[in-house]
Order: C-alpha cells, then structure tokens, then sequence
C-alpha cells in the first residue's frame, strides 16, 4: 500500500485569505467572529457570524469560468490555488498528469434562493441565466474547479454534513494508499450567506453573546450557548509519497489514518458510542497507540450536547494518556463542510511551526472537560502526531490521524 | 428613446456583460464571433436583454441575427413593436 502524503495546503477564511493569515491567528489566538445587523432584519435569532470578505475574481478568471461559481467556489478556488502553489503543480503538470479532486460541500443556498425568486417574479426560467444550476448544485465546486484546473482524474464532491471536508480527505487518502490514484486535490468549502444559515439558526442552535462576539464560541466552556457559522475554504494536496518524492514536492505531513462510523441514532443529536467508534478505528488504521497522539483537535462547536459527547469519546478513548485538546472553532467558529479541510490545515500550521493553537474563551470546565487536558493558551510545543475530529449531523463522524513526514 | 441611445445602451450592457474591450464592437462585426459566445452565453443575452428593455427574445429570434448590426435592428423593431403594444 502507498504511504499519502501532503505537499499543499491554502486557506481563505476568517482567520485569514491565506495560510500565512490563518498561522498568525491560530497562534494569537484572534478571534474571526463578528456579526452581521443584516441578520436581525431578516428574522434570525442570532446574527453571530464568521466574517469572510468574499473574493474579487472579475478579470481573474474568464466570465465563462466564473459565472458558475457559487460563493463558496470562490473561497475553494482561492484556497486550491494557494495549495497547488505551495505544491509547485501547474497547469502544466495538471494538464499532463491524472489529478483527481475530492471536495466537500453540502449546500449552495443563496444560488438556489436567487434562481426561485427570479423565476417566481418573472414567470420564466430561461431568465435565470446560465450560471445558476453550475452554482446551485452541491457539487459546484468540483464541476468549477475541476474545469478551471482542467482536472482529469477522480472528480466528485462528498456531502457528509459537517464532516464533509474531513471525508473528503479521508476518501482521498483510501483513493492514494490503494494505488488508485497519484494525486488528489482535498478540501471543504462552506458559503456563508444568511440564507444559508436560517435554518441552522431557526433550530436554535447558534449562541446568541451579541454583545461580546469574539468571546461567543467557548467550545467546551460550562458557560458555552451555542455554534457561530462561518464559512470558507480550505485545500489540501494529497499525493502518494514515491510520486511526491518523484516530484520533489515539500512533504507536510503524512495522512497515516482514517476513522469513520455512523451513530444510527437521532439527526441532530450527537452520541458518544459512534465518535468512540470513530476515534479507535483511526487509531486502528494508523497502528498507532492512544499514547502517540500528541494533539486531539476537536470537532468541538460550542453546543451544550456536543461538546459534552465529545469530550466524553476521547476521555474514553484517550483518558489514559490525555493529550492536549483544543477546538480551533473557538476562533473560527462553525466552518461546517469546510471544518474538516480547515482544521486538518491549521493543525499542519501548528504542527510545521511547533506551536498548538489555544481554545479560547475555555475559563470553566463543566463536568466532562474537565478531564480533558484542554489548552486556554498557546504552547509552544512540538507535535509529531495529531488527530482531527469531525461529526455530522445524521450522525457521520470522521476522524483523521496525521503524522509529522518522517523519511523512513 | 432615440435608435442611438438604445444601441448606447445595447453596447454597454453587451460590454459588461460578455466583459469584451468597447472598441471590438463595430456594426459590421459577427455578434457571436466577437464576443466569444457559446450556447450557454445566447441565455445570458437573453437575459441581460429583458433587464434592460423589458422584452423576452427567444432562440428563434437569434437566428437572423449574424452582426452587431442586424442585432440593433431586431432590438430597435422590438422596442418599437412594445410600444405600440402599450399604446
């Protein structure tokens, strides 16, 4: 079986429009949450949000390219082309080699809102105009990007709620490590707009700390009253390690495991039995003990429920040997399909520059976090092997292992 | 409005629409061929044809339409056909 290695990675989000961005923030600890008044307007409970300028791609890219990008493409393709840059793959390479992409997303609200509301006001569909259904689907971003970047490999987009973007990954890596194919562009994106978001927080699931925005999202806090949504896009290059030597490609890290399961229990209620599933199973594919793991970065939204299930997996899981735990959403807030790109890249950050990034707004434990070892402050610290938590609603969870490259 | 005033407003739309350079439009030049249009941009046409003057053109309609110029003479006749239609 191939050993699958990283060789790029890009960001376009609230913490930054680049992995240089995002790194003086995680390390900072800057909070990406705001608001948006637009919200109250319009009738959510909460206008908490990630705030993600949207980028300017007119004169960038041909109309024809363009036109059928959802928000979220625009985000995905920032972030892709700043990971295939870091990779060294240009339009050479991808125009003579198989890359595949995987992509995760699961909405693309505001182009199917707008494509209704111009057919319910003109009474004609051919006025909708010939981006929207490019931009409506779920898979907007892997039809645009994979015409953009001319790929000709494996192309299709995992829908997998909030664990999207770290399926994503997981599939690209099963796809590498089976010689199936040599390298695969891997990602999350997540649009941010309100009518994105208006059912999330019709369920009431999002905090309501108006008045105190970069203190909102206290995963794991006893204080902690819900999720703020954010949005981006996160990519990741995975390549098989001989490809990638062949290449000469700066190797970031070496995806050594992938858990998955599903709870089979309720939609929204998250349990502990499918997470603890998840986490042994990632445990069992990298061959790897509990005590190898030097840095757990949580699923952790900020919801009462899930935080507490959360903690109550990896305490079974890892009680004995407690590595350090942070949730970046803390600053982030909810990245939703993007989170498990996202996070994967920003623990390649800490893990590149020996540093784990803090749990902000983390002041009082509640019960079960309290057995957690959960970092409030940034260490400096050397991580070797870290573990990226991701769970959806419908129960999916995706846990993904993470090795420092080691040349052996 | 004057026939130059709605081919002045015909070639601003068409330039940022099709984000073509002003100076490629000329009466005599192909309308698709200039501004690079495949299938899917004759439904954009459409559409940024109703936004500007009100009125659905169909496929059909394209089809005796090969220059800039046959393009203002149906834009021009619709124009006036609507407003006979209101009167």
């Amino acid at each position: 079986m191939n050993r699958v290695v990283i060789t790029g990675m890009g960001i376009y989000g609230c913490l930054g429009k680049n992995i240089e961005e995002a790194k003086e923030s995680l390390f900072h600890g800057r909070s990406g949450i705001g608001i948006d008044p637009e919200r109250r307007e319009i009738g959510f409970r909460s206008i908490l949000t990630g705030i993600v300028d949207r980028p300017q791609l007119k004169g960038v890219l041909h109309r024809r390219l363009r036109i059928g990008m959802a928000e979220e493409c625009e985000y995905a393709y920032m972030a892709t082309v700043e990971a295939l840059n870091m990779a060294k793959i240009d339009d050479d390479f991808l125009d003579k080699n198989e890359v595949g992409i995987l992509y995760g997303n699961d909405s693309s609200a505001k182009a199917v809102v707008n494509a209704i509301d111009t057919v319910r006001e003109k009474k004609d569909t051919t006025l909708i105009g010939s981006g929207s259904i490019f931009q409506s689907m779920n898979s907007t971003i892997t039809m645009n990007l994979s015409t953009i970047f001319k790929i000709k490999g494996i192309n299709f987009t995992v829908s997998g709620a909030c664990a999207s973007g770290s399926h994503a990954i997981g599939m690209g890596y099963f796809l590498i490590r089976h010689g199936l194919q040599k390298h695969i562009i891997c990602g999350g994106a997540q649009e941010i707009n309100s009518y994105a978001m208006g059912s999330f927080d019709g369920l009431s699931a999002f905090s309501i700390r108006e008045g105190d925005p970069a203190a909102a999202s206290r995963p794991f806090d006893k204080d902690r009253d819900g999720l703020i949504p954010s949005g981006g896009g996160a990519t990741v290059i995975l390549e098989s390690y001989e490809e990638a030597v062949k290449r000469g490609a700066l190797i970031l890290g070496e995806v050594i495991g992938y858990g998955f399961s599903s709870n089979g229990a309720h939609i929204s209620q998250p349990s502990v039995e499918g997470p603890m599933r998840s986490l042994e199973m990632s445990l069992q594919d990298a061959n790897i003990k509990a005590d190898e793991v030097d840095y757990i970065n949580a699923h952790a939204t900020s919801t009462p429920v899930g935080d507490m299930n959360e903690a109550k997996a990896i305490n079974e899981v890892f009680g004995s040997c407690k590595p350090i735990v942070s949730s970046t959403k803390s600053m982030t807030g909810h990245e939703c399909w993007m989170a498990g790109a996202s996070e994967v890249a920003y623990c390649l950050l800490m893990m590149d520059n020996d540093f784990i990034a803090p749990n902000i707004n983390f002041e009082n434990p509640d019960e079960n976090s309290a057995k957690l070892n959960i970092t409030d402050k940034t260490l400096n610290k050397k991580i070797d092997v870290f573990l990226s938590n991701s769970f959806g609603f419908g129960g999916t969870n995706s846990s993904l292992i993470i090795k420092k490259f080691q040349n052996n | 409005m004057s026939n130059e005033e709605i081919i002045q407003k015909i070639n601003e739309f068409l330039v940022e629409e099709f984000e073509v350079e002003k100076e490629v439009i000329s009466v005599e030049a192909n309308l698709r061929e200039t501004l690079d249009l495949d299938s899917l941009d004759y439904v954009d046409l459409v559409v940024v044809i109703e936004e500007n003057f009100g009125f659905k053109v169909t496929a059909e309609d394209f089809t005796n339409i090969s220059t800039f110029q046959d393009f203002y003479n149906y834009v021009i006749q619709r124009v006036e056909k609507e407003k006979e239609l209101v009167q």
